[in-house]
């Protein structure tokens, strides 16, 4: 009878999803363990065994691991699922990728997404682009769920808890897949899930060029992630993985900033929980000035350079 | 090489979910419906990979309701050469989806199959990945890229900062991201057409398969509302709430 989390890492760190979980994973009031995989994973499962409420960390490590499969990452975590009541991940593309394959592995439904644990079988999920919230029963006896991460506190690091790390071995290795690379999107701008400010922008912002050109300077003084609408990204203003909304990286930053974006359903279901939301839009009638908490009816040309000075 | 895509009949992207009275479910009696956008996607791909000449048969397959004819008559517009309905009116929720599958897979040996990365109706985002698991194939999810390669596809998948490159061995299981590509419109005479293309039937019944749900959905609800927005003026109030108001800037 525990709870196991699937820890996410960039190979040096936890993502900060992972400690997200790590609080949405004491609503059982179980042992919470974690499974941490990777190449050279000993400082990472040292990590996650100082976050408070952890009692275990599960450590595999393995050169094939360096780049992890969903094949791979789903066997370890049906091997370690054993004693669990609960595999629980943060609903991101690592999850994503990872948990349904588990819970067909396992022979159980997956939640997907989940935003509130109402009770042990029962959570609360947004369907319809985020425009309905469902309340939802499982009848399994084993819970796989991804959890949206902006909407569980990150777990605290306790420097006197030191949970204790088991080591798995990898016993075999998917034949059906191989890695071949990886391109990032290098950026000088924190990481969009986690950033306290965000700095997005829509197809108003009308080229590629002039997305960078007003939206970067203003992200650059508030050390702001840049984010972008889908309409935005598919116009090829902006690159996917910075697509803020339900079908690309839901956020819920301290501050969020709003620049020349309509506040179509699917893009406000991503943000529409930050902390402090400002519109800059030229458009009296946008949608999104009805979840923002300030806006400007403005030139976004003129406003957002206006802005950067303005904060000195 | 065959491709089988399966596509979902879900409410048209346009139209506003409502709820029923009682808060029990959505009401969606009279909606407009259509075929899942991702879906769109993985039909596209599959026709460019038979134009490219990679692939000698499409076979577009949905799951549900008679009325389901409808995405797969889409499909078969747009390119696909021939459609499989899996016909049932239990609600089917992933995992009972990806065991349908399966079965169909196990008749139809396709190479490669191909899905959208998520319905626009649950969201769950979670057939594909099952469906490989019980096929025990690979899978490469929410793909911006596929290239075929001798027994393997080569696939670029969109991942949190980047992209990532796998090779998948033949048979597997992709899922469809927007960026794949822009899907062809039907023209009419395409439409017309393809209501002489073959439509097979199956009743999941047959199958002896158990696709009952283990979900539940007890209620729904509209999502919490922010209260509207104050407008504002000038920039310079804008720094002067976020600053003092606020305190969310130094």
């Amino acid at each position: 009878m525990s709870v196991l989390i699937l820890a996410e890492h960039d190979g040096h760190t936890l993502k900060q999803a992972t400690y997200r979980a790590v609080t949405a994973a004491q609503h059982w009031q179980l042992p919470v363990h974690v499974l941490v995989a990777g190449h050279t994973t000993a400082a990472i499962a040292q990590e996650a065994a100082a976050i408070q409420g952890v009692a275990q960390v599960i450590q595999v490590d393995a050169a094939v691991l360096a780049h992890p499969l969903a094949e791979d990452i789903a066997d370890l975590l049906v091997r370690a699922g054993g004693d669990h009541t609960v595999i629980l991940a943060a609903h991101t593309a690592f999850g994503k990728n990872v948990l349904p394959r588990v819970a067909a592995l396992l022979d159980v439904a997956m939640l997907s997404d989940v935003v509130t644990i109402v009770g042990p079988k029962t959570y609360v999920r947004p369907i319809y682009a985020g425009s309905i919230y469902a309340t939802v029963e499982s009848i399994d006896a084993l819970q796989v769920l991804t959890i949206r991460a902006s909407s569980f506190a990150a777990a605290s690091v306790s420097p006197g808890n030191a949970a204790p790390i088991v080591m798995m071995d990898v016993s075999t290795t998917t034949a059906h897949v191989r890695w071949l690379g990886q391109v990032h999107n290098v950026s000088e701008r924190p990481e969009l899930a986690s950033a306290r400010v965000v700095v997005s922008g829509g197809r108003s912002l009308g080229s590629a060029e002039k997305f960078q050109v007003v939206l970067a300077p203003l992200a650059e003084k508030l050390d702001a992630a840049l984010g972008a609408t889908r309409a935005a990204v598919d116009a090829g203003f902006a690159p996917n993985d910075i697509q803020v909304g339900q079908t690309g990286t839901v956020v819920a930053p301290e501050l969020y900033i709003a620049v020349g974006i309509s506040g179509a359903v699917q893009h406000t279901a991503g943000m529409k929980d930050s902390k402090v939301i400002v519109a800059i839009n030229h458009d009296a009638d946008a949608a999104i000035f009805q979840v923002s908490d300030y806006y400007l009816v403005a030139d976004l040309f003129e406003t957002v350079p206006a802005l950067t000075e303005a904060l000195g | 090489m065959k491709i089988l895509v399966a596509v979902k009949r879900v409410v048209d992207y346009n139209v506003k979910v409502r709820l029923k009275p009682d808060g029990s479910d959505v009401d969606i009696a009279g909606a407009k419906m259509g075929i899942n956008p991702f879906d769109e996607n993985a039909i596209e791909e599959a026709l460019r990979l038979k134009e490219r000449g990679h692939v000698s048969e499409v076979v577009a397959v949905t799951l549900g309701m008679a009325a389901c004819q409808d995405v797969l008559r889409h499909a078969l517009a747009m390119g696909a050469d021939r459609a499989i309905l899996v016909e049932t009116d239990v609600l089917l929720q992933p995992l009972g989806i990806a065991r349908l599958l399966k079965a169909v897979v196990e008749r139809e040996q396709p190479d490669l199959i191909i899905l959208g990365k998520q319905a626009i109706d649950d969201d769950a985002g979670q057939t594909g990945q099952m469906l490989a698991a019980l096929l025990g194939v690979g899978q490469g999810t929410f793909i911006s890229a596929v290239d075929v390669h001798e027994g393997e596809v080569h696939v670029t998948r969109e991942v949190d900062g980047g992209t990532e490159t796998l090779a998948l061995r033949l048979p597997a299981v992709v899922t469809a991201d927007l960026r794949l590509n822009e899907p062809r419109y039907v023209k009419l005479p395409n439409l017309m057409m393809a209501k002489k293309k073959p439509i097979q039937t199956y009743q999941a019944v047959d199958f002896g398969i158990d696709a009952s749900p283990h979900l539940k959905q007890l209620t729904v609800a509209n999502p919490p509302t922010r209260k509207p927005g104050i407008k504002l003026d000038s920039v310079q109030e804008l720094v002067e709430k976020l600053r003092t108001e606020k305190k969310v800037i130094g």
